[in-house]
């Protein structure tokens, strides 16, 4: 792993070479673009930068009528804002108007840190992805932000990417391969596998380590897409391995645990655990103090590989 | 405007009418009140060749936008898409049911002519507003209207929505709030006073002119005058009566969301050709 990038601030950069090569693309902001760092395109593209104050259900608006005169609208605001404030704005009109509106939200997490519950969303993956054409995407990294925005770009139809506001270590490549979901397996093992999302690949690296140095071998996959998942490599590694873990900075209601339990529980019974926060609120703090205090670390990793190796080995394995 | 043109829209009227009983009825359920409340503006907004729009090619990228923020009154809309020739006009008999490309509130990707999804009240205006700016950065040269119900008023978007249209100049934007008075639950003024809804419009930064809904005189001027305003959005405040055109409707809160039974319809048709009224 080399260095820490936040991944708000890839997308700021990715915003405005994407500004550059592509007229269509425009963005709506609902005043935090200093936060969220479309302030970077609005000085370089004043005429197609849209600051809506602080009305997020009118950015949601705003962008849909933007994607039907044939533009590729672009809306940020913070993740609890894009996705809590504006539900219905995101149900009613992107989502089944199947506009052609990207959303990119930051400050997803817990790691928002000392602002507080209130502005730590732990929910947002849950709330996107049970909407219809909406596709979820959580880049791991800040190569993968600008991947996952030029993939998102290229399709038709909504799309929620999820970035952070705090560096994250690097842990893809500028090389790597990334398609929409299609999720990357990044290190290979067979006593269990760790499937990952966001900023917890790299914690479940980390763990991988821990774990092999105890001899035990963990495969890590980074499931940057949350919906569509990846069924294939899910029922691929479960077979395999016998054991799952999720890791994810999101409330284990409803996030990619609960993605992958709902696979896993109709097509092949395995050991599965999952790290989240645990079905409550955050609180101010650093964020490397609320990981600890909501259990989201390598080391809550770790314990969990332990508890689901010792589950995989007294049952059995039930895979159709 | 000249008596024939007035007499012909007046007609196209009636005829909406007409149609939103008719599917109403065959229906069996949907909003019977705000439909015929908008039937003339419908009318003038179809009939009097205001807006550039092409039937044949519903999705040319220049044509002239209408958003019904109100969705629930979409059988106005059916029924004037219907008669300019969006699709036949026997779909109209199959609003709300399985397989129809007439929803239950409006949906653009089923239904040819329909610019936006909407149903969930306070939306429409903010997609309009969406338009407008890609229209502008586009070069589009194309109009935007916006249907707004003054119940709808209530939703705190459409004030999100007010204020951004003023900010960013958007005078290719007209919304018309269709001021009938009531909503489900009662009078607008006992559930919810939006008055003074005009100073407020005006206080948003929008330009307002307030003219009798059922007035095809001023609906026109108010329409020519809306095109003409520059550096700002206009709201036309049309008042009407919710109902209209049917006596036992006209103005009862109870219409909003209900769709008449065969014998309603048939008083209803009856009270369209002027019987019926004591």
């Amino acid at each position: 792993m080399e260095g820490t990038r936040s991944t708000r601030d890839a997308y700021g950069e990715v915003l405005v070479s994407l500004g550059v090569e592509n007229p269509k693309i425009v963005v709506v902001d609902a005043d935090v673009s200093k936060a969220t760092r479309t302030s970077l395109f609005a000085r370089q593209f004043p005429e197609r930068f849209f600051n809506v104050g602080v009305a997020e259900q009118n950015l949601m608006g705003v962008a849909a009528g933007l994607s039907l005169t044939g533009l590729i609208p672009i809306a940020s605001t913070f993740a609890v804002f894009a996705t809590g404030r504006a539900f219905d704005q995101v149900r009613n009109t992107i989502a089944y108007g199947n506009c052609n509106v990207k959303i990119v939200a930051t400050h997803g997490g817990i790691t928002v840190g000392e602002d507080g519950a209130s502005h730590q969303s732990i929910e947002d993956i849950a709330l996107m992805r049970v909407l219809p054409n909406m596709k979820v995407i959580v880049p791991a990294d800040a190569f993968e932000v600008e991947k996952a925005l030029r993939a998102a770009v290229r399709i038709y139809g909504p799309v929620y990417i999820r970035l952070g506001r705090v560096p994250v270590p690097t842990v893809t490549s500028k090389c790597s391969h990334f398609e929409i979901g299609r999720a990357n397996v990044l290190r290979d093992g067979s006593d269990l596998a760790i499937l990952a999302t966001g900023i917890m690949v790299s914690e479940s690296l980390k763990a991988a380590e821990i774990l092999s140095s105890e001899g035990v071998e963990s495969a890590v996959i980074n499931v940057h897409t949350i919906k569509p998942l990846d069924r294939e490599t899910v029922l691929e590694t479960a077979k395999r391995c016998g054991a799952l873990i999720t890791a994810e900075e999101h409330s284990i209601v409803g996030g990619l645990g609960s993605a992958v339990a709902e696979l896993l529980s109709t097509e092949c019974w395995v050991a599965l655990g999952m790290v989240g926060v645990k079905d409550t609120f955050g609180e101010s703090g650093s964020p490397k103090e609320l990981m600890k205090k909501y259990g989201i670390t390598a080391g809550d990793i770790v314990e969990k590989a332990k508890e689901v190796l010792n589950k995989k080995k007294t049952g059995r394995a039930v895979c159709r | 405007m000249d008596e024939v043109r007035k007499k012909e829209l007046t007609e196209m009227a009636k005829k909406l009418r007409i149609d939103i009983l008719e599917m109403l009825c065959e229906a069996g359920s949907g909003h019977s009140g705000g439909s015929l409340s908008m039937a003339d503006v419908f009318s003038y907004l179809y009939f009097s060749g205001i807006l550039n729009v092409d039937p044949k090619n519903p999705d040319k990228k220049d044509r002239d936008r209408v958003v019904l923020s109100k969705g629930h009154a979409c059988p106005v809309w059916y029924a004037a898409l219907a008669e300019k020739g969006y699709f036949d006009k026997s779909h109209l008999k199959k609003l709300r049911k399985y397989g129809s490309i007439l929803q239950g509130h409006p949906d653009m990707r089923k239904t040819p002519g329909v610019d936006m999804t909407t149903g969930s009240l306070g939306q429409g205006l903010s997609c309009a507003v969406g338009m407008a700016i890609g229209a502008k950065l586009d070069n589009l040269g194309c109009k935007i209207f916006a249907i707004v119900g003054d119940g709808e008023c209530n939703e705190g978007q459409i004030w999100e929505a007010a204020m951004a249209a003023a900010h960013y100049k958007l005078d290719n934007l007209i919304a018309i709030v269709d001021k009938n008075g009531l909503q489900i639950d009662g009078f607008t003024k006992d559930v919810m006073n939006t008055e003074p809804l005009a100073e407020k419009w005006r206080a948003f930064g929008w330009e307002v002119i307030e003219i009798d809904g059922h007035n095809f005189d001023q609906i026109d001027s108010a329409i020519g005058r809306a095109i003409e305003t520059k550096g700002k959005p206009v709201c036309i405040i049309a008042h009407t009566t919710k109902g209209k055109g049917v006596y036992f409707m006209e103005n009862v809160c109870d219409w909003h969301g209900k769709a008449p039974s065969k014998e309603e319809k048939e008083k209803a048709l009856a009270s369209l050709c002027g019987e019926g009224a004591e």
